[in-house]
């Protein structure tokens, strides 16, 4: 197990309890599997048969890993309207880094809740290392939370406030100053023990809110967007220090946020969620690289939509043709002849060439630039294809582009990008996201 | 041109030395004069009991004397009214500040039937007249001697335990209008923290809530005391044989009020002042509020 030997020796509190009876009880197809192999979770039982195909491919020979968190079928409805999540399954291993990324209402943070036991399912089962806690309050949950405002405790110290816990399990005085400052320690913040959280700043609240969580020793460590009130700067920082807090003390991590940057640099997995449900699950690179639906394809990153009909194949690719004058080339895999697919292709990809200069291995479409902005260290080309439909272009600023010179306004050029670089997306249930996601240019993604 | 615009700037000046003139006098007078008819009464009550009194009544100034405040209950009756009234504002202020908490925390954190309803209902003794009440409260005392399941003694004949029931009946509604305030913006997620940290309800309650709430409490118990300190139109059907403070002095007003009860008047002014003055020390001193800072806090970020 990857985490085993992660963590140091002095920091091993976690019993290596077994869980592989966790599945007896779990009357659906889901088997544990390694960590990263895709989709674990899936929108209920109901559609793992079409996803089950890559996720076995990858599974290989790996050791089966432990299951600390695992829902079942899980729904929460408030009031008879608002079904804020509906029937996910999830399961997330011993020591992984897991985000739910979402825009807000999607259900994300009430999972969270529903995990730490602020709210009850209404109907379905959470089970916390083989245990079934879905009717357990808060205080008998092996799980401690970071609140996305840190709710410290104003009236406590910062060392009581950390202590919090331990004094609930009647630790011994000594133990908890030990213990207490090793943790201070962790999140470097010595010497801050006896102020008062309004005498410190966010950031140094916000890890004093990790502290006081981390110091129990939780199976696993609930976060609710815990840098959503930190500026950029200091975000980006403690991105990277709660990945090395992570990977030092070896601790499931759920971490709640919208922002899919902060997703992708920190977990080993993400969940996308979308009006209560899991659009799609797996790890950062392949839920960028091979978006399965259109809400996830324009939530994470910038993606480039087009539709068009399956026509033949050509070796690994299938021909997909967009209208009688275009055909594009996608890899095969999923696809059906004769299905009208949405296929996308993400603006980094592309390559702005010569009008008309012929690339036989390529996806090559023609267009006239409507805009064009440089941003440093890229160049942002927006292109008006034929047919309407509008692509984001982004091209770095090397010397072989210097060399092309900067496209204007009204240039006509050709978008070039490879096949193996086009992905299939399913409109979904859910219909694709607002088009601020699709067509606002990303500067940070550059 | 010249002359209607020098006329113009000379007007402009002319305004602003009224303005001037009223920033600087106009307005201190107006607030001298305001607090002078607040404080007046109060400053004639403490300065006759100073008075040197000739026979019963304490009306007209005789001359400096500091003889009534070494014997300040020395009046027939007077030390017992006193103590009746202290015993039953503490025990009212003690069960409606107790029970009042504990309505507010219901009414602000559950949706329950009837809720709206009692919402509306705990205005009620606030906004009815006192002397509608006490005679409400002398008829529903009257008439549960006539029930059998009611027994001999229990509300009749009136005393201290029927002055103590009235009081804690409108002082609940004043502890609760007081808390429902102060618990609308309590930080819920810090109860939260605190299950989460293992706590369970009642200690969530005892080391989180309550330390968080108490200055509300507190607030409302120093209200509930001084409503009830001073009462007289619902103590006076209520009391049967009882006497309290203001009875007392009621009573006396007919013979001529002695001197003592200036002083007793000045005592509790003082202590009323200075627990104002102190509480504010302390708010001063050693932290903000917490319930505000976590409000601040939250608006900050």
């Amino acid at each position: 197990m990857r985490s085993t030997f992660l963590r140091p020796a002095n920091l091993a509190w976690k019993a290596a309890s077994s869980y592989e009876s966790a599945t007896d009880s779990v009357p659906l197809l889901i088997l544990p599997q390694p960590v990263g192999t895709g989709a674990k979770a899936v929108d209920g039982a109901r559609s793992m048969d079409e996803r089950s195909g890559d996720s076995l491919a990858a599974g290989g020979a790996e050791p089966v890993s432990a299951i600390d968190v695992r829902l079942v079928d899980v729904t929460k409805r408030f009031g008879t309207q608002v079904t804020a999540v509906d029937r996910i399954d999830l399961e997330v291993t011993d020591g992984e880094f897991f985000s739910l990324l979402g825009p807000s209402g999607c259900g994300k943070t009430t999972t969270l809740r529903m995990i730490g036991g602020f709210e009850q399912p209404t109907s379905g089962l959470i089970e916390l290392q083989g245990q079934d806690v879905t009717w357990l309050p808060p205080y008998k949950r092996n799980v401690n939370t970071v609140f996305q405002d840190y709710a410290l405790f104003p009236h406590l110290t910062i060392f009581e406030n950390v202590a919090f816990g331990l004094r609930r399990k009647k630790t011994g005085g000594a133990e908890i100053r030990r213990r207490a400052a090793e943790m201070l320690e962790l999140v470097e913040l010595r010497g801050y023990d006896g102020r008062k959280p309004g005498q410190i700043s966010g950031g140094q609240a916000q890890r004093v809110a990790l502290a006081r969580a981390l110091i129990n020793r939780p199976a696993v460590l609930l976060l609710d967007e815990p840098l959503g009130a930190l500026d950029l700067k200091l975000r980006k920082q403690m991105q990277l220090e709660l990945k090395r807090i992570q990977q030092e003390v070896g601790i499931t991590f759920i971490y709640v946020t919208h922002d899919q940057d902060e997703a992708m640099t920190m977990s080993d997995r993400i969940a996308v969620m979308h009006r209560g449900r899991f659009e799609q699950l797996g790890r950062p690179q392949d839920l960028y690289e091979r978006p399965r639906t259109s809400f996830v394809a324009g939530f994470l990153g910038v993606s480039n939509l087009m539709t068009g009909r399956i026509d033949g194949a050509d070796g690994a690719y299938a021909i997909v043709r967009l209208d009688a004058s275009t055909a594009l080339r996608l890899p095969r895999e999923g696809v059906s002849d004769g299905a009208s697919v949405q296929l996308g292709v993400r603006p980094e990809k592309i390559r702005l060439v010569g009008e008309g200069s012929a690339t036989a291995d390529l996806n090559v479409l023609s267009g006239r630039v409507r805009d064009a902005s440089y941003t440093g260290v890229s160049t942002q080309y927006l292109v008006d294809i034929p047919g309407g439909s509008k692509m984001t272009v982004y091209e770095q600023n090397t010397a072989r582009a210097a060399a092309a010179g900067l496209r204007r306004k009204g240039d006509m050029v050709g978008l070039a990008w490879s096949p193996a670089d086009t992905f299939v997306v399913q409109p979904g249930r859910t219909e694709p996201a607002p088009s601020r996601y699709q067509e606002a240019p990303d500067v940070r993604r550059t | 041109m010249r002359g209607p615009a020098r006329e113009t700037v000379k007007q402009g000046r002319r305004v602003r030395r009224l303005a001037h003139l009223l920033d600087r006098w106009l307005l201190p007078l107006y607030a001298l004069l305001a607090v002078s008819y607040l404080a007046l009464p109060v400053l004639v009550m403490i300065l006759f009991s100073f008075n040197d009194p000739s026979g019963r009544s304490n009306i007209s100034w005789r001359g400096f004397s500091l003889e009534s405040w070494f014997d300040p209950l020395g009046q027939p009756g007077l030390a017992e009214a006193v103590t009746t009234s202290l015993a039953v504002a503490l025990f009212a202020t003690l069960a409606a500040t107790v029970l009042g908490v504990l309505i507010g925390l219901a009414l602000v954190r559950h949706r329950f039937r009837g809720r709206s309803s009692i919402n509306l209902l705990i205005f009620l003794p606030m906004s009815t007249p006192e002397i509608v009440l006490g005679v409400s409260l002398l008829t529903l005392f009257l008439a549960s001697t006539q029930y059998a399941f009611v027994p001999e003694g229990t509300f009749f004949p009136l005393g201290f335990h029927t002055i103590l029931i009235a009081h804690i009946m409108f002082n609940i509604s004043y502890v609760v209008v007081t808390m429902r305030a102060r618990l609308q913006g309590f930080p819920r997620h810090l109860e939260e923290a605190a299950m989460d940290l293992g706590a369970n309800e009642w200690t969530t309650f005892w080391r989180v809530t309550f330390p968080l709430i108490l200055p509300g409490v507190m607030a409302a118990a120093l209200l509930a005391f001084s409503l009830s300190i001073d009462d007289y139109v619902i103590t006076v059907f209520t009391s049967g044989q009882a006497t309290t403070f203001p009875l007392y002095i009621y009573g006396s007003q007919q013979r001529g009020i002695p001197v003592q009860v200036n002083v007793v008047g000045t005592i509790i002014f003082l202590v009323a002042v200075g627990m104002v003055v102190l509480s504010t020390l302390l708010q001063r001193w050693q932290r903000p509020d917490p319930v505000e800072a976590v409000e601040v806090e939250g608006a900050r970020t």
